[in-house]
């Protein structure tokens, strides 16, 4: 799949070939406390497939906002095939042939593919359904796929609905399409037939913005990549270039951009060593557990995990990944099979009782319900042991154990705030993330699930999270990290398990085959 | 049973079934309006007092029936812009504002008319009817359903120009959307705030007209507190009919029913204390809760005031 | 449904913020009520009286006259017991807004039970057991919406209005068929003679209602601030899937949070009549409920603060009855000021809450 040479197969038209169809001259946006965008030049050539690449932070989905409409540059100029415009709402940018596909796809679920594709026409006329079906095939056409046009938006799969949002995008107008992060929700297969479809807008002349924190999807669909590091454009390598260069040397060369001096590839650290042999910490048995809307059941789910052990969790999103964190956590209730610690079955204690004998989930929705905002750090802190001894005693808290508790950890884990009385929703994110970790890591944890960890986390955050879990591991702390960043997992798992539909569908050893095996796994081919 | 059933006991059910039903429907289709676009008015009880209020002074000065309807729907509609500035442009507490207003306008109207009619206690003359040529001969049936003031035939039907504005137009479409997902609205381009302030000016109006027509032509006089939650019946009829006008139309029917009772057992001559009549469709619409608890449709932005860019 | 969207937050005071916080809450509080006050002045105006002189009449007899400050103080014993039940409630992020309804049947249980009762035990004994009645029948009045809410998540403002129609309606049919006392014209309960009430304070006409008032609004404020009980129903206020994610029983904790507060409702309704009036006239219904809905918004869920706030309160509704009478007006100015006061408040709490958001958030780690 990676060799040395360049991945896009065709031959490359130089610069001069391709016209500019969208210019930015010295954008600045200034939020409170931060730049998110600090002067930015940048040039997007028709039928080029531009890649904005940054990490969590760099200013990428600030600068998208600001070309789709959603937000007004402080300073700066944006000029459209070249004359001079201002985009001021999301109406305007669409007049202007510029379609945004975002991570969150804004579809109305309970209307059909033709109704979401007709919204946004003046409202005193008729709606134009066989105008609309026309435009839709034709772009489907366009894209090589086939879509029903009847079909309510809400049975699509997640795949389906980005090709809709792709084709609204491009609706008004052909002229740039902008992609901001589209492949986190799908499949290795996923990927590839969006790259299909990204390559045949290209040929058909289409400038293609894509937004990505991910530098083997920079390397593998970009002709032209433009870094933004901390808000600012560090550096951008041609089409010209890139083909001159091999993937390694384009990846150092990316690094050197967003790293600056340092040659620390962020896949450096080794795998953490096979864990000690003996009796298993945590066994998973056979367990079953009810579905919800969209979400498939879980079903006959088995693994076991030795002390010190990092297993990964691969998957697409919605496949019960979360679903079979939450019920060996104790957050779901099981309808079949065992859970054991230690050789006890857990399955009917609450999260209250597995936290005290070292369970413990850290999720990835860190304020929507890992910690409640309107409240303190210190009662945060203590979110799944409301009621316990010693920090409540006969149902009356005991303030100061609780603050001396809370003040200990915060310690521990350099949660930077002004007290442990502040609350949790004025945190920023990293801060946040540090918060549940000192709540779920304190107090000798067995074992600890992982949803996500690194999500929204800039870099260095990132790092310091892998480095503690595998510090963690050689302390004998066993790990269950759940992503869907084949990197991450790779780099950090010495076993990978992968869900499917709601099972576990195989389990594979890291090694080199593995990022393969688990891809099949993912897409539902046996193991 | 049979001697209950008779000619004058039905005459008199159906005709209260639409003299009680007609204003609960048109306060059900207003706030399903509003639902649908993801507002939940709880000043509806408010909008249509109001409505009576107006509409009666308007009706008694003018001396016109159809004034005091409009008069009152414009009220309704003006009282709506509170909702409409507090709640959808500025995203305060819903619930909070709409219970404000109910009480803020239950106090004025009483207020108010103690201090303009509390010695004369005037009332309005008969309304005339209008009776739909053949239909109205009908037996038994005939002058209840089809010799009505003509509000009531618009009111059926606005039933079925709901129906098809919210499947075959664009206002339906942007009215959904507004509700479900107010970001992809925004993203199409269309004013999520401006669209939910239209919807809650129709709900205004509409249950400004669904209290003037309790007033003006059922009851013919203004009494303090008149309307009896009969808005909160209507955003019970609105919640329970998933979005869909034929399912209000027969939930106020319903209701008028049990409401009529009270005077055609009466007429019955069976003795029954009152309350326990006017209870009926309240424990009514509890039955119904409970057992289709899990099936009412409510969109899933109600409620949450709309913000750009988050998400 | 949460009661901290942008229009209510609720007091979720955190001591850093209580120190130079304390006067900017208290200022927080007090500008909504100007403001209503000075809107409903106006109001006055238009209606062709001077407000001057009707807050005087207010002032002098809610307060200044002997006998008016001892109406004042009985009227608060129902209000205080009614904001202690709103406050549990609203904290949770549940609306009981059936409170009126659960208020008047454990009224008329109270009345219906209290004058033979008393003929059977010893008058300490009597009053007992009819409070805790009073408590019993209000929390029952609240099951249906309770579990409709907690097993099926069904909106419970619609659930317990409705409830609180039925109540009125029931209460007046057993007022006026199994309860009414047949030896009346009037459709009424048995009177309960006042020696066999509430026992009064200090030789005035202030009955034990008042302090069972004050108890409960403390005890309310104590177990809310410093109980894991309370703890967990703030937390299912403010956010139902981190109550989920912390392991809490979220349905058997919002039927014990409406239980509880419903409790309260009811135990209102019999401290009125076991204080005040001992007996259900027909069509009696004080209402009192709604009113009290806008106070203790105003203090944001304070039990401590809400007393000051009630006894103003009760101030202006004593005091309002008599002014409202001399000026020639319907009682019902209390629900005009009620709403400009709900008004304001949400419009102050927006405006402060616009004003926090611009302090920058904390800290990069």
């Amino acid at each position: 799949m990676n060799d040395g040479a360049r991945m896009n197969g065709d031959p490359v038209a130089t610069d001069g070939d391709k016209p500019v169809v969208l210019s930015l001259r010295g954008i600045t946006k200034r939020f409170p406390r931060v730049i998110a965008n600090r002067d930015i030049d940048l040039d997007v050539h028709a039928g080029d497939i531009h890649v904005l690449l940054g990490e969590n932070g760099a200013g990428k989905s600030t600068l998208i906002a600001i070309l789709s409409g959603v937000y007004q540059p402080d300073a700066g100029s944006i000029a459209v095939a070249g004359r001079e415009v201002r985009i001021q709402a999301p109406r305007d940018a669409l007049a202007l042939g510029i379609g945004t596909v975002y991570q969150h796809l804004a579809l109305v679920p309970t209307l059909t593919v033709i109704e979401n594709l007709m919204l946004g026409a003046p409202w005193y006329r008729l709606p134009d359904v066989t105008g609309t079906g026309t435009r839709l095939a034709e772009l489907a056409g366009l894209l090589g796929i086939e879509v029903d046009g009847d079909a309510p938006v809400g049975g699509l799969s997640l795949g389906q609905q980005q090709q809709i949002e792709i084709i609204k995008a491009l609706w008004h107008g052909e002229r740039i399409l902008i992609l901001d992060e589209p492949t986190s929700m799908l499949t290795p297969q996923g990927v590839r037939e969006l790259g299909k479809m990204i390559r045949r807008l290209r040929d058909a002349g289409v400038a293609v913005i894509l937004i990505t924190h991910k530098l083997g999807e920079a390397c593998e669909f970009g002709e032209r990549i433009s870094v933004l590091k901390l808000g600012r454009l560090v550096g951008e390598i041609g089409p010209a270039e890139l083909a001159a260069m091999s993937r390694e040397e384009a990846t150092r060369r990316i690094v050197h951009l967003m790293f600056g001096a340092r040659d620390d590839a962020p896949r450096a650290a080794a795998i953490v060593a096979d864990a000690a042999p003996g009796a298993p910490v945590l066994e998973v048995e056979g367990i079953a557990a009810a579905g919800a809307a969209g979400e498939p059941a879980l079903a006959d789910i088995t693994f076991a995990l030795r002390p010190g052990e990092v297993f990964g969790i691969a998957g697409v999103d919605g496949n019960g990944q979360k679903r079979l964190a939450e019920a060996i956590a104790g957050q779901r209730p099981i309808d079949a099979g065992d859970i054991r610690l230690d050789g006890r079955s857990i399955a009917a204690l609450s999260i209250a009782k597995r936290q005290a004998m070292g369970l413990r989930y850290v999720t990835d929705d860190r304020l929507g319900e890992g910690t409640v905002a309107e409240l303190s750090i210190a009662v945060n802190l203590l979110l799944k042991r409301i009621g316990e001894p010693p920090y409540w005693r006969r149902g009356i808290a005991h303030a100061a154990t609780i603050e001396r508790d809370a003040a200990e950890k915060v310690a521990a884990f350099d949660v930077r705030a002004p007290g442990i009385h502040t609350r949790v929703g004025t945190l920023s994110g990293g801060n946040v993330q540090k918060a549940l970790l000192a709540r779920e890591l304190s107090q000798e944890p067995r074992v600890v699930i992982y949803n996500k960890p690194t999500h929204g986390l800039d870099l260095a955050n990132a790092t310091a999270l892998h480095e503690r879990i595998r510090e963690q591991a050689e302390a004998g702390v066993a790990a269950i990290v759940i992503s869907n960043e084949l990197d991450e997992l790779l780099g950090l798992c010495g076993r990978i398990g992968v869900m499917y539909r709601g099972r576990l569908r195989g389990i594979v050893e890291n090694g080199a085959w593995a990022e393969a095996r688990v891809g099949a796994l993912m897409i539902g081919v046996a193991a | 049973m049979g001697a209950l059933l008779t000619d004058a006991f039905v005459s008199s059910l159906i005709a209260g079934m639409i003299a009680a039903g007609t204003p609960l429907l048109l306060a059900g289709l207003g706030e399903q309006i509003s639902e649908k676009a993801g507002v939940l008015n709880i000043g509806i009880e408010g909008m249509m007092l109001v409505g009576a209020y107006v509409g009666f002074v308007a009706a008694y000065y003018a001396g016109s029936v159809w004034l005091g309807l409009i008069a009152g729907g414009l009220a309704g509609a003006a009282l709506s812009l509170i909702m409409i500035v507090l709640c959808v442009r500025l995203g305060l507490n819903q619930i909070v504002i709409g219970i404000a207003m109910t009480l803020g306008v239950e106090g004025m109207t009483a207020m108010a008319h103690h201090v303009q009619f509390s010695r004369s206690y005037p009332r309005l003359p008969a309304v005339e009817v209008w009776a739909l040529p053949g239909l109205a001969d009908i037996p038994v049936i005939g002058p209840a359903l089809f010799a009505r003031h003509p509000m009531v035939y618009l009111a059926f039907l606005l039933v079925a120009f709901m129906a098809w504005l919210y499947r075959r137009t664009h206002v339906g479409l942007n009215l959904q959307a507004a509700g479900d997902r107010p970001a992809a609205l925004d993203v199409a381009g269309v004013g999520v705030v401006a669209t939910r302030s239209w919807a809650v000016l129709s709900t205004g109006f509409l249950a400004g007209l669904g209290g003037a027509y309790m007033c003006v032509v059922v009851a013919g006089l203004f009494v303090p507190f008149m309307t009896g939650g009969a808005g909160f019946i209507g955003i019970v009829l609105a919640m329970l009919s998933r979005g869909k006008p034929y399912w209000v139309l027969i939930g106020a029917m319903l209701f008028g029913i049990s409401l009529s009772m009270t005077t055609a057992i009466q007429v019955a001559g069976i003795q029954l204390p009152t309350e326990i009549v006017q209870m009926l469709p309240f424990v009514m619409v509890i039955v119904v809760l409970v057992a289709f608890a899990r099936h009412s449709y409510l969109p899933a932005a109600l409620g949450r005031p709309y913000v750009r860019g988050e998400r | 449904m949460s009661v901290e969207t942008a229009g209510g937050a609720p007091a979720a005071a955190a001591p850093a913020s209580r120190l130079g916080g304390l006067a900017r809450q208290t200022a927080l509080a007090l500008l909504p009520l100007a403001l209503a006050l000075a809107a409903a002045g106006l109001i006055l105006l238009l209606f062709g009286r001077d407000p001057l002189t009707f807050y005087a009449n207010v002032l002098k007899r809610g307060l200044f006259s002997w006998a008016g400050l001892q109406e004042t103080l009985i009227r608060m014993a129902p209000l205080l017991l009614l904001a202690a039940s709103l406050i549990v409630a609203f904290r949770a992020g549940i609306w009981n807004l059936g409170i009126d309804g659960q208020f008047l049947l454990a009224a008329v249980m109270v009345a219906a039970a209290g004058p033979r009762l008393v003929t059977i035990m010893p008058i300490g004994l009597a009053l007992a057991i009819l409070l805790v009645l009073g408590g019993l029948v209000g929390a029952a009045w609240s099951l249906i919406p309770a579990l409709l809410r907690a097993y099926y998540g069904v909106n419970e403002i619609i659930t317990t209005l409705m409830m609180t129609f039925i109540g009125t309606s029931l209460g007046a049919v057993l007022v006026k068929t199994v309860f009414n006392d047949p030896s009346t014209t009037v459709p009424q309960t048995q009177v309960l003679p006042m020696i066999d009430r509430l026992p009064r304070l200090f030789g005035t006409r202030i009955h034990a209602g008042l302090i069972i008032g004050l108890v409960a609004i403390v005890l309310v404020h104590l177990v809310m601030t410093r109980t894991a009980f309370g703890l967990k129903a703030q937390i299912i206020g403010f956010n139902p899937r981190a109550a989920r994610h912390a392991g809490l029983d979220v349905p058997r904790l919002t039927v014990a949070v409406f239980a509880f507060s419903a409790g309260l409702a009811g135990l209102a309704g019999a401290t009125e009549i076991l204080g005040v009036f001992g007996v259900v006239q027909n069509e009696w219904n004080p209402a009192y409920g709604m009113l009290v809905i806008p106070l203790v918004f105003v203090v944001r869920f304070h039990g401590i603060a809400s007393i000051g706030i009630v006894a103003f309160f009760a101030m202006l509704s004593i005091g309002g009855e008599s002014a409202s009478r001399k000026a020639n007006l319907p009682n019902y100015f209390l629900l005009v000021v009620v709403a400009l006061l709900l008004i304001f408040m949400a419009l102050t709490e927006y405006l402060s809450a616009r004003r926090r958001q611009r302090l920058e958030t904390w800290g990069e780690g």
